[in-house]
């Protein structure tokens, strides 16, 4: 922790000539209706910055100058400069849009509109909608694969993950999950899909070649009850090695051997853990915990929970800036 | 004709979307509504008035849920709606069984719940969404029902654990003179022995057919209710049993002693409210509100539920076969999501469907049971209501 601490202030200096952006990470906070930003070097709060109605969904272009934040209660989603948090303009959403994923290119970026059983294909540069995809009832979580040629969405309700061709925006098959159906999360090579149930409390591992589920990881914690394990959120690192799925009112995250699905430790987090994600070289996964108002900071080379963050109220999305 | 359908569906679990042209006529799956409505005194307050979609609007919005997963699963769901009188609701009831419907929601009170389900007999499942009754899930129960509405048990239970966690456990019962209100009654009494509170004083509010809303009604009931309540032993709290709407609304800062009121009034134990948002609720009161142009009511939650497990168990099952869909409803295997915050199953002993209680004030959830200090060795939800060990009922 101390050298944590020391190293910071040297960053903090050295951050005033390199790129002011990198390592930044951008929490929303569903209830107070900001977002927090932390400086991911000194694990420190920047600012806080009013980003409209129920700011939930969050994530950045692949060069790093635009900020996309899910504005649900707006109907639309909300374009910041992650530099200034300056408002730089709005996409048209469709209703209610919750999360939502970019493609690989930077473009176009796929919202899951949760009231509308819609996935809406939004035009980051023309910021024209190019597509409105009916899926099952709840859309919520939104993957693309590395390639970017399928985009997944879950919906809630209907419990399926839907692969939609990127090229023809056509359903091209509907996987059965179990209930309530809340991530998609592919591997970087593209060779497995991860989609989390919350509560089904599952996670099932899809080969996206045929879209059979080959696996379902379940969870067990000693002192927990079954019901409150709700996976959520699911990261992998980039080397396939790991997996992290968010619990939920388990307020643990999971840590997974991605090589065999199998679990090898709970992490204990703050309550209600819902969205994570990974610093740019992946040393560390930040969670957001809705009911305690923080952040979880994991160290992933030790899976050690090492710091958590006081941030707004019920904190639920998160995107770390890239290098 | 069903049947070769239901062939081509079954096993594939990833369905590519085909073609229009490929695309096999849907598997229909029929189900009812029927709500027999008793035409009593209008409620106390006028925001409580019956909308004429009652239950109804939650059917609606179910099928709307069931039809668009059954866009993906090659199933189509229908939802024949149908308000009768006491009078005609046995007559109703034949209609939709003689139009061969095997799964008819049934929105009616205890007596007529029982009478329509020995009606029905083996014809069709029934589908429990008002009845509250005890005995509907003990000594009078029938394997042909579930019941998605909570009973009167798990609904005290509910909130006797809340009141056990806030230390309250001293309280001042008051019942209406109704049977309903004396069922409700016995539901307490039993909470209060399962849960160690003790019920001080117990009293009869006798409906006497005044006080409802007349032009002098609320200075009768101002001056009629602080003294009904005048003199009562050391408590902690007022609970109301009065599902007749006859008193209970107007207690809360009416009674003689400045006590907080639940039950029928103040603190309410239900299935739903209009201002859950926890597990989801946003999006699902949205949809309702758009379809209905209301806040949603619990019968309209229980209806929904109660057409989201057909549709549920149609979508597991990829089938549209009344006998296969029934079967699955009925075994362990079948679970369903309410926006409670877990899975919600059926008890094998009763078929009442295990479900977290809301405790609600008029404008918010004040707060969810069971009570985490409530712990059950097989399901935290079966510290709510009558468990395995202690029901009546006796499937054949």
């Amino acid at each position: 922790m101390k050298h944590l601490l020391c190293s910071a202030t040297a960053v903090a200096v050295l951050a005033l000539a390199g790129p002011a952006l990198a390592n930044r990470v951008f929490v929303t906070n569903e209830r107070s209706n900001d977002v927090t930003v932390l400086d991911g070097e000194t694990m420190e709060v920047i600012g806080t910055y009013p980003v409209g109605n129920r700011p939930r969904g969050i994530t950045i272009s692949p060069d790093g100058t635009e900020l996309y934040v899910c504005a649900s209660d707006d109907d639309l989603v909300r374009v910041f400069d992650p530099n200034t948090m300056e408002e730089l303009h709005t996409l048209p959403s469709g209703p209610d849009p919750e999360l939502f994923v970019l493609h690989p290119s930077g473009n176009p970026l796929y919202i899951a509109n949760e009231d509308d059983n819609l996935v809406t294909v939004v035009d980051v540069k023309t910021h024209r909608v190019l597509a409105e995809i009916p899926v099952g009832v709840e859309p919520e979580g939104m993957g693309v694969s590395p390639d970017g040629r399928v985009v997944i969405n879950t919906s809630e309700t209907t419990n399926m993950a839907h692969f939609i061709d990127t090229e023809t925006y056509e359903i091209t098959a509907n996987v059965l999950v179990d209930s309530r159906p809340r991530f998609a999360q592919f591997t970087a090579d593209g060779s497995k899909l991860y989609v989390t149930s919350e509560i089904g409390g599952t996670v099932s591992v899809i080969d996206p070649a045929t879209q059979q589920i080959t696996k379902k990881i379940t969870f067990e914690i000693p002192g927990v009850l079954p019901e409150a394990i709700q996976p959520v959120a699911a990261r992998v690192t980039s080397d396939g090695k790991k997996l992290y799925v968010a619990l939920g009112p388990a307020n643990r995250v999971a840590v997974i051997d991605a090589q065999t699905d199998e679990v090898i430790d709970y992490l204990l987090v703050g309550q209600r853990v819902w969205q994570m994600a990974f610093n740019p070289d992946e040393t560390y996964l930040y969670t957001t915990n809705g009911n305690s108002n923080d952040v979880s900071i994991i160290d992933v080379a030790r899976d050690e929970v090492v710091r958590s963050v006081q941030v707004g109220q019920q904190p639920w999305g998160v995107v770390v800036a890239p290098n | 004709m069903l049947k070769g359908l239901i062939g081509l569906l079954a096993g594939a679990v990833a369905l590519a979307q085909p073609a229009a042209a490929q695309t096999p006529d849907p598997v229909l799956i029929r189900t009812a509504v029927l709500r027999v409505d008793d035409p009593g005194l209008p409620p106390i307050s006028r925001l409580d008035l019956e909308p004429a979609d009652l239950g109804f609007a939650g059917a609606r919005l179910a099928i709307e849920d069931n039809d668009t997963t059954g866009r993906f699963m090659g199933q189509d769901f229908e939802a024949v709606e149908v308000a009768a009188s006491p009078q005609t609701a046995a007559a109703e009831m034949g209609k939709l069984l003689d139009d061969g419907i095997e799964f008819i929601v049934l929105l009616a009170d205890d007596a007529t719940t029982l009478a329509l389900a020995d009606q029905a007999g083996d014809r069709a499942m029934v589908i429990n969404a008002r009845a509250r009754g005890d005995n509907l899930r003990g000594a009078d129960c029938r394997y042909n029902t579930i019941h998605v509405a909570p009973s009167r048990a798990m609904l005290a239970d509910g909130l006797a654990q809340f009141l056990m966690w806030k230390n309250w456990p001293r309280w001042f019962l008051i019942h209406g003179s109704h049977p309903q209100d004396q069922a409700m009654a016995d539901a307490y009494r039993r909470s209060a022995a399962k849960f160690g509170a003790q019920i001080v004083e117990e009293r009869e509010y006798v409906d006497t057919g005044g006080a409802r809303r007349t032009d002098s009604g609320h200075v009768q009931v101002q001056a009629q209710l602080p003294v009904f309540t005048q003199r009562a032993a050391q408590h902690d709290i007022v609970i109301t049993a009065d599902e007749a709407d006859v008193f209970a609304a107007y207690l809360p800062y009416l009674t003689w002693d400045p006590r907080p009121v639940a039950g029928s009034a103040g603190l309410v134990p239900r299935s739903w409210h209009p201002a859950m948002e926890a597990w989801g609720g946003t999006q699902f009161q949205n949809r309702f509100e758009r379809l209905a142009n209301r806040p949603i009511r619990e019968e309209d939650y229980q209806a929904w539920l109660s057409l989201r497990i057909v549709g549920e168990a149609a979508t597991r099952t990829q089938s549209g076969d009344p006998k296969v869909l029934k079967e699955f409803i009925l075994s362990d295997r079948f679970d369903v999501a309410g926006f409670k915050g877990q899975a919600l199953t059926v008890r094998a002993w009763d078929h009442q469907v295990r479900q977290p209680i809301l405790l609600t004030t008029g404008v918010l959830t004040t707060s969810v049971s069971p009570q985490d200090q409530y712990l059950h060795q097989t399901s935290q939800l079966d510290t709510l209501g009558i468990d395995g060990p202690e029901t009546e009922c006796q499937f054949p």
